[in-house]
């Protein structure tokens, strides 16, 4: 993948065909350090399925409930020295709070650290698929921070989908504005 | 600075154009999104075709979708393009440009663009 946003739109892809009603894509980017999480109350998996998603190795050969889309995660990550970590509940565990956390941190300073790249387009490409399923994006960078709930938006729209051209150009500004009008790093102490 | 009144606004205006959608029969375009296809630059395909679907007014008659792997890793981006009573032509190794030209030609001129379908790039 050319950009983690990529990755990112990969990986939440997984989420929604758990089912998820609410996936959440979070990055916080501190000390040049980035974390990366994907947070979904999707159906889960066993503990068996969590240590093969990692590895395309393990099961590609018996079964095609896994892909390579995790591993590319995992390689991306792992090539700046950070790592992958994913938990998991299925809702046979527990039928009230289940789904899938996946988190991988990075060395942004790392040679191999590929560029984030245009993350609001990701978002933009899973909200246009995937109407129905809300969305929770919060990008952290020092001080700023830029962020979208659809449930918010969909509590003005009604029945209005949200992947109307009108409403989806909307969403577009809306994150565009957030990352411009922000300061990338006005510290807590002006400049620094 | 773009407001939840904005959205509000769009909502009002929306409302009866919702109603139109429901009973339409047009076209439908169909994106691979899966990782194959994320990876082999899909995602600006399918940007092109939201955004020129609605700069050419078609909008009424042409859906963008969004499936999962089709199986052709090997020629991603593919784009398939369903309408009633026509064969499903499937086009293959797009980008934004042949996107565009899908829409001119194809969607609104009614013609298919060969050249870029799995039959002629396939060989």
């Amino acid at each position: 993948m050319k950009e983690l946003s990529l990755n990112i739109l990969d990986v939440a892809e997984n989420s929604v065909k758990a089912g998820a009603t609410l996936t959440q894509i979070l990055l916080t980017e501190q000390d040049g350090k980035l974390k990366l999480e994907i947070v979904d109350d999707g159906c889960g998996m066993s503990e068996d399925i969590v240590r093969s998603v990692t590895d395309p190795f393990y099961t590609t050969r018996t079964t095609r409930k896994v892909g390579m889309g995790i591993p590319l995660l995992k390689l991306a990550c792992e090539q700046t020295g950070g790592s992958l970590t994913i938990s998991s509940v299925t809702q046979e565990e527990n039928p009230v709070e289940h789904g899938t956390h996946v988190t991988a941190t990075f060395d942004m300073n790392h040679i191999d650290f590929t560029p984030l790249g245009d993350v609001s387009a990701s978002v933009l490409t899973l909200i246009q698929g995937h109407p129905d399923t809300d969305f929770l994006f919060r990008h952290q960078q020092g001080e700023r921070i830029v962020e979208l709930d659809t449930r918010q938006l969909r509590e003005v729209l009604e029945d209005v989908p949200l992947n109307s051209y009108d409403v989806m150009e909307w969403i577009g500004g809306y994150l565009r504005e957030q990352y411009e009008t922000q300061p990338e790093d006005s510290g807590p102490n002006g400049e620094d | 600075m773009k407001s939840l009144a904005e959205l509000q606004a769009i909502k009002n205006r929306m409302k009866d154009k919702v109603v139109l959608r429901d009973g339409m029969e047009g076209a439908r375009v169909v994106v691979g999104m899966a990782t194959c296809g994320i990876a082999a630059g899909a995602r600006p395909v399918l940007n092109a075709f939201v955004e020129g679907v609605n700069k050419e007014g078609l909008e009424g008659k042409v859906t963008v979708t969004q499936t999962g792997c089709i199986g052709i890793c090997q020629y991603e981006p593919v784009v398939e393009v369903f309408e009633p009573g026509k064969e499903k032509v499937t086009y293959v190794k797009m980008n934004p440009e042949k996107a565009q030209e899908v829409i001119e030609k194809h969607l609104k001129g009614g013609k298919v663009v060969s050249e870029y379908t799995i039959g002629t790039v396939a060989v």
